[in-house]
């Protein structure tokens, strides 16, 4: 996606913006979370500058917490580097988080370019590539769960036999599908209408006597995700007053409390 | 004790500490960056009547543990679980001497659980046993983030965890009240698994394995290696105050427990001083799982009671009266709980 965007890129180098930048940066995700830095409120600020080698940008991300782990926080800071990096017409790229009980390793290892192993020396083994699909597997074991479940609500007729046989097709219109088909994506699974809906992350079928067990298991991790993400929100909010405006509503898993979030004018941070 | 429409509830807080996060205690930036994580949790979660100011959070002594825990809060017996943070904190977090001594002065009210980090090998199993002497603890609280020198981490699947778990067994210590934290080497998985606890758990079948914050933030995978171990069980510590912010998630939490583990493995906890039992009493006494969420029970006041202290004054043995007490569930030790809730004809 970072390089597909790159390439579109045919501007004048002059002309990137901020928000060009933050467009970028909107395809950076959490990887725990399942959702872009910018809609989270991770992106304390970007700035452009003329350069000597194109646009410079100099950009600070923030996190709900100093010991959120570092192994995510290395991740969604590289990320961004990269994607920048990537844009046609930009010079030097500083990427910076701050407030992290490793913000000095993690930025040091940005500016040098240490890499991961580089940067967090006898800490890392190999690669982070696991890590991030641990979760991008969990990710989408989650949107699975949303898809069918909104169908077994939808259909009393159903029963959870009939989700051996449910195909991409069977699934409702709407945000929950087209997030399922963006995980199926990342992780090689068919996206065709003619395909099952009830597989695991390798795209296999579960046994009909399997589906009742797996789809509670797949019902927990969706809980958690959800509940991480809204609690990792309001810390952001709570730790740093005016961030909520930063944050996008995500409505999996929202709750009265995060209607403050459709106030507007809300200059007052309040969370009781 | 607290009574409610006539029921009488025997609490046990299974998470206090003592600690001590004042400025002259912090080692250095990470004490403070620490502690202001804590005060963070602390007002996100907290209704606005029962915040602290920062200066009360640094630290509260004994005199205000025992009125916040027992003259207010309701308690009737409650666990030491202390965080040693030897790294951040000059004379450590949580404060062994202060908080030794009150449990020795109280017995009938107070447990003192230690901590060892089994990155001090032979040495530390010397001290353990030294300690163990002089403090006869029952249970202990291992914080797996710990820094230590070089290593921020370790696993209780490590070579000398191992060591130190057969040195549990053999002084009596049953009670392991586990603690996953972010960072673990190496950084290329996450640290949050709970992977190495099955392991454990299956290897010392005679030791207790209490997952604090039931696996926070990773609630499905402590759920599925709680459901097939009968010695692994969920502490609600940092669980427990999401009934005010966001009770349907709390609802989700409690409602995945009783189905995964069953309501005899679950224990209460305030996480005192992050935060009081007092409100968190009150409000899941009062608490139950909202209508439209039919793929859970409700709540019965046997699993509250059980939940708020039967099932750890059980594990700890301390003595409860008669009439309060309940009998365990007759339920599987493995495997869902409440299976025809699997039938998801009930999430319609």
């Amino acid at each position: 996606m970072k390089a597909t965007w790159a390439e579109d890129q045919r501007q004048d180098p002059a002309l990137i913006g901020k928000h060009d930048i933050l467009r970028v940066l909107g395809g950076v995700f959490d990887p725990e979370l399942d959702e872009p830095i910018t809609d989270l409120g991770f992106v304390r600020s970007v700035s452009v500058a003329a350069g000597d080698a194109g646009t410079d940008v100099h950009v600070h991300l923030r996190l709900p917490t100093s010991f959120c782990s570092p192994n995510f926080a290395y991740l969604m800071a590289s990320d961004s580097k990269d994607a920048i990096t990537a844009v046609t017409g930009v010079g030097s790229v500083v990427v910076e988080l701050d407030d992290h009980h490793d913000s000095d390793l993690i930025n040091a290892g940005l500016a040098a370019d240490a890499g991961y192993r580089g940067t967090f020396g006898h800490e890392a083994d190999d690669s982070l590539d696991e890590l991030r699909l641990t979760f991008q597997r969990k990710a989408h074991t989650a949107a699975m769960e949303r898809c069918l479940t909104e169908l077994l609500r939808s259909d009393p007729s159903f029963s959870e036999n009939d989700l051996a046989t449910v195909h991409v097709r069977d699934l409702l219109p709407g945000r929950n599908v087209e997030s399922l088909l963006r995980r199926r994506e990342t992780l090689d699974l068919s996206i065709s209408e003619d395909a099952l809906v009830m597989v695991n992350h390798a795209g296999y079928p579960f046994a009909v006597q399997d589906i009742p067990m797996a789809l509670r298991r797949a019902r927990s991790t969706r809980i958690s995700i959800d509940g991480n993400a809204h609690f990792c929100r309001g810390l952001l909010r709570t730790r740093y007053a005016g961030s909520g405006a930063d944050q996008v509503e995500r409505p999996e898993g929202a709750e009265t409390s995060d209607r403050h979030r459709f106030l507007p004018f809300t200059v007052k941070e309040h969370h009781p | 004790m607290y009574t409610k429409d006539g029921e009488n509830y025997f609490i046990v807080d299974s998470h206090i500490a003592l600690w001590d996060a004042r400025p002259e205690n912090q080692r250095n930036i990470h004490g403070k960056q620490f502690i202001d994580c804590f005060y963070d949790y602390h007002r996100n979660l907290s209704p606005e009547k029962e915040q602290w100011s920062y200066d009360e959070y640094l630290y509260q002594g004994g005199q205000r543990l025992m009125k916040d825990v027992f003259e207010d809060g309701y308690v009737d017996h409650a666990i030491f679980q202390p965080a040693h943070l030897g790294e951040f904190y000059k004379t450590g977090f949580g404060q062994t001497e202060e908080a030794y001594g009150l449990a020795a002065a109280n017995p009938e009210r107070l447990t003192y659980n230690h901590n060892f980090d089994p990155r001090y090998g032979e040495a530390g199993l010397d001290r353990l046993r030294a300690d163990h002497e002089k403090m006869g603890f029952k249970g202990v609280k291992l914080y797996t983030a710990e820094w230590h020198g070089e290593s921020r981490g370790y696993k209780l699947s490590d070579k000398w965890s191992y060591r130190y778990f057969e040195e549990c067994r053999e002084l009596g210590i049953k009670n392991i009240h586990v603690h996953k934290g972010p960072t673990i080497r190496p950084l290329d998985r996450d640290a949050f698994d709970v992977a190495d606890v099955d392991h454990v758990a299956s290897d010392f079948t005679d030791l207790n394995f209490i997952v604090e914050h039931v696996g926070l933030p990773r609630l499905e995978d402590f759920c599925w290696i709680a459901t097939q171990e009968p010695n692994v069980y969920g502490g609600l510590a940092v669980a427990m105050p999401f009934i005010h912010t966001r009770p349907r998630y709390f609802a989700q939490i409690i409602g995945e427990l009783i189905y995964w583990i069953g309501e005899d493995r679950i224990q209460f906890a305030s996480d005192y001083a992050l935060w009081t039992p007092k409100w968190l009493i009150e409000r899941f006494v009062d608490f139950q799982i909202p209508a439209d969420m039919t793929e859970y029970g409700p709540l019965t006041t046997a699993q509250k009671k059980k939940i708020l202290g039967l099932n750890a004054a059980k594990m700890y043995d301390i003595p409860v009266p008669k009439e309060l007490q309940l009998p365990d569930a007759d339920e599987t030790t493995t495997g869902p709980r409440e299976p025809e809730r699997a039938d998801l004809a009930g999430i319609r």
